[in-house]
């Protein structure tokens, strides 16, 4: 049900996406570095993401997975490194331009607009996919009432996908946190990305929450979304991820499957402090 | 559609009301009123939704109306007795007037005067907003305060617009055959209409366009402009567009005050001017086009009526303050539901 049909909302200025091979990554980055001040916080990262994969970056605070982050959706300039979509490279574009090639994302501390409702925060998610200017809107020429319509039906399937139909109408200034979060993966969900960001997506969520997460996260995967999350709460990254990239200090640790990063010892240490049960709460 | 009948209804009721009561003069403060609460609602555009501010509004006006006062109080006469400038006179872009002496003048059309106003007012906003609107944060508010000042001197200074005077006898400007832009009292009935035709056809070109795509999008930028950034949207380009559609309001408006009055002074592009029209939006309520037409226009007719005397600037200014401090979504919304509180209470009362 969260499936995208792009015959719902006409992909125009989006070029036709190439046919992905399940053998050639859909994101690769490769030897990302960048600095803020003295302090450098990306360091030599290299990694690349599978089509269909549910990929977690993990590392303490500080280890420099958010500004991986804001470097892959455009946000930071990367000061070397190449990044790769569909080996279409990225790094440097601005943001607009990163989400309009397929890459969404939701952020650590929500960022929704809060001047408007629910489902409108999720239309704005529509915008890059519709083509009515100005001159479309203020004539209100028929394809502006057709692109709405077509708009506002996408919009309110994509709140459902994620459970909050019923909510369309409030303004998200008045929700509880955890539901803005929702609402926030529906706006990514509604830009239709192939690849989907999630900077810590159960942070602030309860026990209950994070399950529905889980869930949920499953689902736009299994619709043909790739997902790459950030994630300090271990029981969500142990359970919906495919693969793990570790990062401290900016550098890339290991990578591997959640059971072989569970056990391996360099993990446990410079990660988990030897102690895993306290780490995962 | 409702809202446009309102709109039509409450026109021509208040045109009826002014006659019915012997107060036809009332009409040319009404005029300029609608003139200025359309630079108004066109900077709601840019500030209520889109969230930037422009100090520069009052300077764009000027910029209209000294385009097509300079431009149509030209003499030509020597140069169009032949050549280019005979096949231009017959082509209709000369037109002939009378000079204060009934001589005759030959000066250029409004209409082409009013097109270079468009023209070169939508150059100076992109001049000016290209590079301010590629940051994020306040950097257009400090861009047009000083680009405001920038004008107001120029055309302070500048002999051929007259200096401190200004310029004077603009001709008027026949839109349709039996339809002048002049100050005439012969014509204030139709120049009140002309003035309400261009304040209704800017609230329906703003209303549509705040209720549609770009409209999400620039309200999506003022709640977070990283945000629609990442979601696809091109947001410099949006503001940029908008703050151009916004000066070319003002410019229009400026463009038909200035054959309306037959004449504009330096004091139209003055920063008080500017500040003015900000503290309009903000009392609107910012993003209530509908707010900055009712508030932008009584607070403006009553300054043109001269009610708040000398204090004038000063009570717009005491305005904007006591909005920031006490109702920053402006006074329209919390009295609307003051009324309505007070109409439960009353009919609850009476039913119980």
């Amino acid at each position: 049900m969260l499936s995208v049909d792009p015959g719902s909302v006409p992909a125009a200025g989006v070029p036709a996406s190439p046919p992905v091979f399940a053998s050639a990554p859909l994101l690769r980055v490769e030897g990302l570095c960048r600095s803020f001040g003295g302090l450098l916080a990306v360091d030599d990262v290299s990694f690349s993401v599978m089509p269909g994969q549910i990929k977690a970056v993990i590392g303490p605070n500080g280890a420099g997975k958010t500004t991986v982050f804001n470097i892959i959706s455009g946000i930071l300039r990367p000061d070397s490194g190449r990044i790769l979509f569909s080996d279409v490279p990225i790094a440097g574009l601005p943001p607009f331009r990163v989400g309009e090639l397929g890459i969404s994302r939701t952020f650590q501390n929500l960022s929704l607009f809060p001047n408007m409702t629910a489902i409108e925060n999720v239309m704005v998610g529509c915008h890059c996919r519709t083509c009515c200017g100005v001159v479309a809107s203020v004539l209100r020429l028929p394809r502006h009432y057709r692109e709405e319509r077509a708009i506002r039906d996408a919009a309110e399937k994509h709140l459902a996908a994620v459970g909050m139909a019923d909510k369309a109408g409030v303004s998200v200034a008045s929700l509880p946190f955890g539901q803005r979060r929702l609402v926030e993966l529906a706006r990514a969900l509604a830009t239709q990305p192939r690849l989907l960001l999630l900077d810590e997506p159960a942070s602030g969520l309860n026990t209950r929450e994070t399950g529905d997460l889980a869930r949920i996260i499953r689902q736009v995967r299994d619709t043909g979304v790739t997902v790459l999350l950030v994630e300090h709460d271990m029981s969500l990254v142990m359970d919906v991820s495919d693969s793990i990239l570790v990062l401290n200090y900016g550098k890339p640790v290991t990578e591997g499957p959640p059971a072989e990063i569970r056990n391996d010892p360099q993990v446990i240490s410079v990660y988990l402090g030897g102690d895993f049960g306290s780490a995962a709460d | 559609m409702l809202s446009g009948v309102a709109f039509v209804a409450t026109v021509v009721g208040l045109q009826l009301l002014t006659a019915a009561t012997g107060r036809g003069y009332y009409l040319t403060q009404l005029t300029m009123a609608a003139y200025y609460t359309t630079v108004v609602m066109g900077l709601c555009l840019v500030m209520g939704y889109a969230g930037q501010i422009s100090l520069g509004h009052g300077a764009f006006f000027a910029i209209g109306g000294y385009t097509s006062a300079y431009l149509t109080t030209l003499d030509l006469s020597g140069w169009a007795a032949k050549g280019v400038g005979l096949t231009l006179r017959k082509a209709g872009v000369l037109v002939a007037r009378q000079d204060l002496y009934g001589g005759e003048c030959l000066g250029v059309t409004p209409w082409l005067a009013f097109a270079a106003a468009v023209c070169l007012t939508a150059a100076v906003a992109f001049v000016i907003g290209y590079p301010a609107l590629r940051l994020k944060g306040h950097y257009l508010a400090m861009a047009t305060l000083g680009f405001g000042l920038i004008v107001y001197r120029l055309v302070l200074g500048t002999e051929r617009l007259g200096g401190a005077d200004g310029i004077s006898s603009v001709p008027a400007w026949k839109i349709l055959p039996g339809l002048d832009v002049c100050g005439r009292s012969v014509c204030r009935i139709q120049n009140y209409y002309v003035a309400f035709a261009l304040a209704g056809l800017t609230l329906f070109m703003v209303l549509n366009l705040v209720n549609s795509r770009t409209g999400r999008a620039l309200r999506s930028i003022h709640g977070g402009e990283l945000a629609a950034n990442a979601m696809g949207i091109n947001t410099a380009q949006y503001k940029l567009k908008v703050f151009l559609i916004s000066a070319v309001i003002a410019a229009v408006a400026g463009c038909l005050m200035t054959h309306y009055n037959g004449a504009i002074g330096p004091s139209e592009s003055g920063a008080m001017k500017s500040v003015r029209y900000v503290a309009l939006v903000a009392a609107g309520g910012m993003a209530n086009v509908w707010g900055a037409l009712v508030v932008g226009g009584a607070l403006e007719f009553l300054s043109l009526r001269g009610c708040f005397g000398s204090a004038d600037h000063a009570v717009f200014g005491l305005i904007l303050i006591l909005i920031v401090a006490l109702v920053p979504e402006g006074p329209l919304r919390p009295l609307g539901r003051g009324v309505v509180r007070l109409f439960r209470a009353v009919t609850g009362r009476a039913g119980a």
